[in-house]
């Protein structure tokens, strides 16, 4: 199982970063805010279990 | 003003179980948190038709991230840097302490989200969203301390690259990242305590207020 991860993601080499202008920022920050952007419209989108009734 | 006893007083002032009675702050107290948060608002049991979204859960998710980073906290607090950078269960709960406040992070800063798009301070529930701001905020520095307190090259790294950011702002005199005896009584005893009183309050305040409403659909039916 961590040779898995570890071939995932590489945690022994200096991160990713983008720039972009002014902004530069590190991938897995920028994958973090990208899962909390899809997070967020799913619990926007999907229907709660059970709703609506009461 | 009876203090002794929930019993309807007397004409005479007197409580149920004869004793005399005078005001009291303790009483005052008392009689000022049952009126302000009754126990059925302070314990529901319903909630309003619209709070069945995934949308309204991100608070709770939230509290309870915060519960397991505390819980994790006071376990790495008790047994020290030597414990949590060397042995296996040390490893594993100082990572639930990580990954405990990178969810707690993740799913405030959704809730966040949600309710700022809810314009959720409507309906007189300002120090609702005023105490969450400074929860967030205080959060942050919680979180900035916590990496000083590692206890190593990577809190060595923060702590120097910090302290020039930290001296421009004049707050180093007093606020010094290099000094990990300072920044680890922030982070383990006065930050956390801010915050958990902050939290402590915005919920309250949830209980007291409400759930915010969503706006109404255009065209809906009430």
């Amino acid at each position: 199982m961590p040779t898995v991860i570890a071939a995932l993601v590489d945690l022994g080499r200096p991160g990713h970063y983008v720039h972009w202008g002014f902004i530069d920022i590190s991938v897995a920050n920028l994958v973090v805010i990208g899962l909390m952007l899809l997070v967020f419209i799913l619990a926007i989108a999907i229907p709660f279990p059970h709703g609506g009734k009461k | 003003m009876s203090t002794f006893s929930d019993t309807p007083m007397e004409p005479g002032g007197q409580a149920g179980y004869g004793l005399e009675t005078r005001p009291t702050w303790t009483g005052w107290l008392r009689r000022r948190a049952v009126a302000t948060l009754p126990p059925e608002k302070l314990l529901p049991d319903r909630q309003p038709s619209y709070v069945a979204s995934w949308i309204y859960v991100f608070g709770a998710l939230t509290l309870a991230a915060f519960g397991v980073v505390l819980a994790s906290g006071a376990v790495l607090a008790i047994k020290g840097p030597d414990w949590w950078h060397v042995s296996s269960a040390g490893l594993f709960v100082n990572s639930v302490h990580l990954w405990g406040t990178e969810l707690f992070f993740f799913f405030m800063v959704i809730h966040l989200w949600g309710k700022f798009f809810m314009a959720a301070w409507r309906g007189r529930r300002r120090a609702t969203w005023i105490t969450g701001v400074l929860a967030f905020v205080i959060s942050i520095a919680t979180a900035f301390t916590g990496y000083l307190s590692q206890q190593n090259f990577d809190s060595e790294w923060i702590g120097t690259q910090a302290k020039d950011g930290i001296n421009a702002t004049g707050a180093g005199a007093f606020w010094n990242v290099l000094n990990f005896g300072q920044m680890l009584l922030w982070h383990v005893l006065l930050l956390p305590l801010v915050v958990a009183v902050m939290v402590a309050v915005h919920v309250l305040l949830v209980r007291r207020r409400g759930v915010v409403p969503p706006f109404p659909a255009k065209g809906a039916d009430k």
